[in-house]
């Protein structure tokens, strides 16, 4: 009866679901430079980030939200690839990275779980609104 | 009715090649799907006597439509309306909505008026009484729900008492199950001196609807939700209504004559079919109410309650597993939950990979959602075709999950 492929027995890989129970860089900044936040309202994934940038430098960055593995454990992710990061480079990032981080086959239907904090980068951040974005 | 033959669900599970791919499919609150009598009825349609309706003097013309009008006279039956003429084809449930906030509520309601819904809506009957309002100065009030979520009619006679000029609410909520005391309502509403839309949607599927013994003024749902194919649904309306409201589309077909000075209007229903139309959908539809008609309502409610009963012992028994609104008796055949730490696309995630299709979200009941303290809920929904096994696989999905999960 079982379907199930190798690319789908990926999705629940341990370090996704070890991203989502033990996130990352995860709570708020007091006095953040930069903050912003994202909802996806068909599911009700919410991520939000504040970001302290020094000298074109991503100094520190948190994130919080709420919703499913997918949504949380790419904003995971991401805040780890954010740290420390000059700011040109963090422009820089696109969808196909942050799916590529994630390492695993995306649905059509949960790919705007795994680009919310992408657009939460983008739109928050630098104002860079994904063109892409309302695409449904 | 005790009476009421079983369905023989194996045999009907036979009129739907779909089921050959193996899926176990709990969405049909979202939509059904369709026995080879509703497609072969189309099929039979654009192979055999293609054309348009009401204008071609050839014989395949006519067939399509006698066969296109044959609907409207088994809807008439099927809820019981008195006559074919207070039977509109639409797109479905929600232009049918819009249909009557448009044609009647522009004419009809006033600044200060007050438009009465409930908090289990869906969307498709409430944004367009929003709009309505905003244009028309009236404002809309919500019957709440109490802690079973089942509406609060106490509150609802309070919103009486202040003369509402609407009242609008869904027969049985497509998020919860709940099926409301639909007949108690309208009376109370026309009492008040409302007039009254039931959002059938998720009513006339699943049990007998007599739309006169109701009492409404109006009553709306679509044919995808019962075996029929989308694009195909009805508004009923009480004929003096009908006739005093103005066109909703205008343009060919629902005229009588037009001239440059002016244009009069065709009778009811045409009135209010404005354009070409869903033929092959609409006779979809006429295929889809044989199919009923032929298992009985009553049969299709007791299989549909026997299915949600068991359904809602299998998932009450599952830790960590909160499910939403009435006991079983109380509901149709819709069971929202959620899980404890699993966001429902991951458990619909995860049941798609057993080929348990799940819904998971907000449902189109954004204000519910918001009543109940959650973002969105994973629901399960039954009909003719489903059965227990469909079920116990929507187990072991959850089971899967919550491994995975822990």
């Amino acid at each position: 009866m079982s379907t199930r492929t190798t690319a789908d027995d990926q999705f629940y890989r341990e370090y996704i679901l070890d991203h989502y129970k033990n996130p990352r860089n995860f709570g708020r900044l007091e006095r953040p430079d930069v903050t912003h936040e994202e909802d996806n309202p068909l599911c009700g994934d919410v991520v939000g980030m504040d970001f302290r940038i020094k000298d074109g430098v991503i100094e520190d960055v948190r994130f919080h939200g709420r919703g499913c593995a997918i949504s949380q454990a790419s904003a995971s992710l991401l805040t780890e690839r954010l740290k420390g990061l000059p700011l040109d480079e963090a422009k820089k990032i696109d969808k196909q990275d942050v799916l590529r981080e994630l390492g695993i086959d995306i649905s059509p239907a949960r790919i705007k779980c795994a680009l919310l904090s992408l657009k939460v980068l983008k739109v928050g951040a630098y104002g860079l609104a994904d063109e892409d974005e309302d695409e449904e | 009715m005790n009476g009421a033959a079983r369905l023989d669900v194996a045999a009907i599970r036979k009129d739907f090649p779909i089921f050959e791919t193996g899926i176990a499919y709990l969405d049909s609150a979202n939509t059904s799907q369709r026995p080879r009598q509703v497609t072969g009825a189309m099929l039979d349609y654009f192979e055999h006597f293609n054309s348009n309706i009401h204008r071609a003097a050839y014989h395949i013309a006519e067939v399509a439509t006698e066969r296109y009008e044959g609907t409207r006279e088994k809807v008439r039956a099927f809820i019981n309306a008195a006559s074919t003429k207070e039977i509109i084809y639409t797109r479905g449930t929600t232009e049918a909505i819009n249909l009557v906030a448009y044609a009647w509520g522009r004419k009809n309601v006033r600044p200060g008026d007050l438009i009465i819904l409930t908090i289990l809506d869906h969307h498709s009957n409430i944004v367009p009484w929003q709009i309505l309002a905003a244009a028309n100065g009236a404002h809309v009030e919500y019957v709440d729900i109490d802690e079973r979520g089942e509406l609060r009619l106490d509150q609802f006679r309070e919103l009486l008492e202040h003369s509402p000029r609407l009242v609008s609410f869904g027969q049985v909520s497509n998020a919860l199950g709940t099926i409301n005391p639909a007949r108690e309502m309208v009376a109370a509403a026309k009492a008040a001196g409302a007039t009254v839309l039931v959002d059938g949607a998720q009513g006339a599927p699943h049990q007998g609807v007599d739309v006169r013994a109701l009492g409404c003024d109006f009553y709306a749902f679509s044919g995808h939700k019962m075996l029929g194919p989308t694009g195909a649904g009805i508004l009923y309306g009480r004929r003096e209504l009908l006739e005093a409201m103005d066109p909703f589309q205008s343009g060919g077909d629902m005229i009588r004559t037009v001239r440059i000075e002016g244009t009069t209007y065709h009778d009811l229903p045409w009135k209010f079919e404005a354009g070409t139309q869903a033929i092959g959908e609409v006779i979809g539809l006429g295929a889809a109410v044989d199919y009923l008609d032929g298992l009985g309502m009553d049969a299709v409610r007791a299989h549909e309650r026997e299915i949600t009963e068991y359904a809602y012992e299998a998932l009450s028994d599952i830790e960590g597993l909160t499910v939403y609104g009435p006991p079983p008796s109380r509901r149709s055949g819709v069971i929202s939950f959620s899980l404890a730490g699993i966001h429902p696309h991951d458990l619909a995630t995860i049941a798609d990979r057993d080929q348990v299709c799940l819904r998971a979200g907000h449902h189109c009941a954004m204000p519910l959602m918001t009543r109940l303290g959650v973002a969105a809920t994973a629901r399960a929904s039954f009909y003719v075709y489903t059965q227990k096994d469909e079920v116990d696989r929507l187990v072991g999905s959850i089971k899967e999950a919550q491994r995975i999960f822990k």
